[in-house]
């Protein structure tokens, strides 16, 4: 048993191993103070099988470990003639099943040792891009305290090529440092003629405690069952997870031998584990499956996180979103214009949660007319033109699990946004250019007015479709000319609503009721007499268009 | 560029101690326990005013948490907070006169409190009104966290303050001594925050909420800050600059994940809005202690007096911290 801190904790599991009859060497680390070594020494001193090795200094990635090792198993094999298994456990381990039941499950497999063992070739196992340079260079600096030394030495290796030689061509394998080994494959490490070579070997290599025994434990092991009996689980930088009191249950059902590591103030867990002797006696074999998915997700939280999602804790560069949002979503330009009933239609068609023009200049216009949309945003157009981005992430993230559709347009404030959204792969953006048009033509402002803000309007519009189609657009941008639109409207309409995906499979049952464009044509004309060539509406015939029924109505015009 | 930009942030930090070390004359020791102060224990610095109403509860929340020790200044109460809090064992206590706003709101008296008592501890700085929130805080106490913290290298641990609020008119319903005030402010805004990056000193400065919503509607750049970093490995050498906002060295306030993953963070529940608040922020606007002239005090004496409604359709009630997790207002980042 591997000992640095918390040694009322270790004394604790000590006497548990003693109380089943298992003798134990414990290995405290040099680091200790006399005084603190000497009580926890004194602490233990009743029990009879217990003794303690020479010291060593442990410091996490280094050779001190393995000799630690060494000496402790060296002093179970000498003074402890009958064991036949040589379990290695640290302080911080906690046996979470009655230990007469690893003693039975050892005793069913005597020749077998548990020793997680794998080439580096093999698994992608290691944190900070070394795997098998771990074996081929040298690490004299310590990583943990003088890591720009031990960075600047592993780069002048690299750069002058230099490779050390591995002795009497061994496999490098490597694997969870707490293993449980037969007598016969120990006591073959440890009496090895060539002992002397690997350790000077291992000396120099980078956390020789996950590799010492994983490597060498090939050479002479007769039944190798590859994996750890310690339910030990690591992090993304390769510190081990701590278990604590509401990890109980979860422990309990791993039906796991051993587990590391157990905060020393989970008083529930040790109290648990090591008091009740009743256990659960199911001699089934360990399946910590539960344990390693929680962990997996942890570590996936922490390095990917949730993507859409903008908080305290979670800030992305840009680039590194993984997407401003967290869901699709769908804007439409120039729909609602051309459209009388646009948006209730939509709706009834989808299914979706459809806003009007959410960067509208004087509100968010909010679907229903509502003031305040989940998450408690606001309908202010300060607070939201304060940060449109963040508008934006919070809106579609606030409703997970319903899409969002909304309108745009040249007359809403997008300046800001037009990029965030041409750049985001959530967004599915279809666009009826020069739609804008339609209000105009209908508005009864004076003609010198409607001239200059159509000529606004076409200017924003313009350099938002250079936006829409740069390289850098990730969205799914679809554009048409308001001419090439109202020739076929059904088709695009169709293709939209398929791609939101969530309609009967019927079809579109219902259309949206197009406004009325008779002398469409000619306003643009007049438009065009003044100065001002609209063009992004596409081409439109002057007089009579063709599309249009002939006969003069106030009936609603429906596109079939 | 850059070396010249650090020499500044250096000299800004020892200019902050600095003042500390100024302001801390003013400070006058009422009960002095800090020789019980045992290593590893956490610490609580705080500074009231006023606040006897809400210091029972205060206590109990966070010595179930775990806090260890008490360090408070009482900035001149007259409510017997200051009497209080000297029966307490776990309290040390200064008491100064002096003003809160020339001591940049409390930050020059907590941190030379902090470079004397707080060095090689954890350290939580909280107002009588903020509760800290951190994952798995219902069924771990706060040394498990930052025994975590620890062994993850990690110095410091951010947590946005999430302003709480009653459903109805704000002084609707009495705070009683001792109660639990998030059984009154229960409510709060889940989705309505905007976070920027200050460039200079690499905090994340967040934005939004109620305040936001109601009081600062139309004025968005002056609504209150709510990134704060309270839980602190505390060296000597470090330095609050403005509030719990922000810390030197730069370091410190690097709470976030800015390649895409997320860090765990916790929340401070704000329970400033009770009813005591109407009453408090009228006599705040008098006093004008508070900060950039007390306009914020401004804003909410104008808005209390018509309608003191913060609730709305969309707030949440809060239930534990794994809804605020859900929410995606903290994280547990790789804690499991």
């Amino acid at each position: 048993m591997l000992v640095h801190t918390a040694f009322d904790r270790a004394e604790q599991v000590a006497r548990h191993w003693a109380a089943a009859g298992c003798p134990l060497v414990i290995h405290a680390d040099k680091g200790v103070s006399k005084p603190a070594y000497e009580a926890f020494k004194a602490s233990l001193s009743d029990l009879p099988d217990v003794r303690f090795s020479k010291r060593h200094r442990c410091e996490w990635g280094t050779w001190g470990l393995v000799a630690a090792t060494q000496g402790a198993a060296e002093v179970m094999l000498n003074d402890f003639p009958d064991v036949r298994h040589v379990y290695l456990a640290s302080g911080s381990c906690l046996p979470l099943r009655p230990v007469q039941e690893l003693i039975d499950y050892l005793a069913d497999r005597p020749q077998t040792d548990f020793i997680e063992s794998a080439t580096t070739a093999d698994v992608p196992w290691t944190i900070g891009g070394l795997d098998h340079e771990r074996f081929t260079l040298r690490f004299p600096f310590s990583w943990r305290k003088h890591r720009y030394l031990f960075d600047r030495y592993v780069a002048l290796q690299r750069a002058v090529g230099y490779r050390r030689r591995v002795p009497n061509g061994i496999v490098p394998h490597m694997g969870s440092q707490w293993w449980c080994l037969t007598r016969q494959t120990l006591s073959a490490i440890l009496s090895d003629p060539e002992r002397d070579a690997y350790d000077r070997y291992f000396k120099k290599v980078w956390i020789p405690d996950e590799s010492y025994f994983q490597t060498l434990v090939r050479q002479y092991s007769r039944q190798i069952e590859s994996r750890s009996l310690t339910l030990s689980k690591f992090d993304y930088q390769g510190k081990p997870h701590i278990f604590y009191d509401d990890h109980l249950q979860l422990l309990r059902r791993s039906d796991c031998f051993v587990a590391r590591k157990i905060w020393p103030f989970a008083d529930r867990l040790y109290n648990a584990f090591l008091t009740d002797n009743a256990g659960a006696m199911k001699r089934t074999e360990p399946n910590p499956g539960k344990i390693d998915r929680i962990f997996a997700k942890a570590v996936e939280r922490r390095t990917r996180g949730r993507p859409g999602l903008l908080m305290q804790s979670r800030f992305p560069v840009e680039g590194r979103e993984n997407g401003l949002t967290c869901a699709q979503y769908s804007v439409f330009e120039g729909f609602s214009d051309l459209f009388e009933n646009f948006e209730a239609w939509l709706a009834k068609a989808t299914g979706t949660r459809v806003h009007g023009h959410l960067f509208a200049p004087d509100r968010a216009e909010f679907s229903d007319g509502q003031t305040v949309m989940n998450g408690a945003l606001s309908d202010s157009a300060t607070l939201r033109d304060y940060n449109p981005r963040a508008f934006l992430a919070s809106l579609i993230w606030n409703t997970r699990g319903e899409r969002q559709c909304f309108q745009m347009g040249p007359r809403d404030h997008i300046k800001n946004l037009e990029w965030d959204l041409a750049k985001d792969p959530n967004a599915q953006i279809s666009v009826i250019t020069g739609a804008w048009a339609v209000p105009l033509f209908k508005s009864n402002a004076n003609f010198s007015d409607i001239r200059k803000e159509a000529a606004r309007l076409q200017q924003v519009e313009s350099k938002h479709l250079e936006v829409l189609r740069s390289p850098w657009t990730k969205a799914r941008v679809r554009i048409w000319t308001m001419a090439e639109f109202i020739e076929a409207p059904m088709e695009p309409l169709q293709t939209i609503i398929d791609e939101i995906g969530q309609q009967n499979l019927r079809g579109l049952a219902e259309v949206p009721r197009m406004s009325d464009l008779s002398g469409f044509g000619q306003f643009l004309q007049n438009l065009k007499n003044q100065g001002m060539h609209p063009y992004l509406m596409g081409d439109f015939p002057v007089a009579h268009d063709p599309h249009e029924p002939s006969h003069n109505k106030p009936k609603p015009y429906l596109v079939q | 560029m850059r070396p010249l930009q650090s020499y500044r942030m250096r000299l800004k930090r020892k200019r902050a101690k600095l003042r500390a070390w100024r302001k801390h004359f003013s400070l006058l020791p009422v009960k002095d326990r800090t020789a019980r102060i045992r290593p590893g224990d956490v610490l609580l610095f705080c500074t009231f005013r006023d606040e006897y109403v809400r210091l029972p509860y205060f206590m109990k929340y966070y010595r179930d948490l775990g806090v260890s020790h008490f360090i408070m200044v009482d900035n001149d109460s007259q409510d017997g907070g200051r009497e209080y809090l000297a029966a307490q064992e776990d309290v040390s206590l200064w008491t100064t006169k002096a003003s809160y706003k020339k001591s940049r709101f409390g930050v020059d008296w907590l941190n030379w409190l902090q470079g004397k008592y707080g060095h090689g501890h954890w350290t939580l700085v909280v107002d009588p009104d903020e509760f800290f929130i951190y994952p798995f805080c219902d069924t771990r106490p706060i040394r498990a966290l930052t025994d975590w913290l620890d062994t993850s290298q990690v110095r410091s641990f951010g947590a946005m303050l999430l302003d709480m609020y009653p459903k109805g008119r704000i002084d609707a319903v009495p705070y009683r001594l001792g109660q639990d005030p998030l059984e009154i402010a229960s409510w709060f805004d889940p989705g309505n925050y905007v976070i920027e990056k200050n460039k200079a000193f690499g905090n994340l400065w967040i934005q939004g909420g109620p305040r936001a919503r109601v009081f600062f509607r139309d004025n968005p750049k002056k609504a209150p800050a709510l990134n704060k970093t309270p839980l602190v490995k505390w060296d000597k050498r470090n330095a609050y600059v403005s509030s719990t906002h922000m810390l030197l060295p730069r370091g410190l306030n690097l709470t976030y994940d800015e390649w895409g993953g997320e860090k765990a963070s916790g929340i401070l529940l704000h329970a400033k809005f009770l009813d005591t608040f109407t009453a408090k922020a009228e006599e705040e606007l008098q006093r004008g202690q508070h900060y950039s002239a007390s306009l914020e005090y401004k804003a909410y004496a104008d808005s209390l007096r018509d309608n003191p409604d913060l609730w709305c359709k969309w707030s949440e009630k809060y239930i534990n911290w794994r809804q605020l997790e859900i929410l995606g207002l903290m994280s547990k980042g790789n804690w499991a």
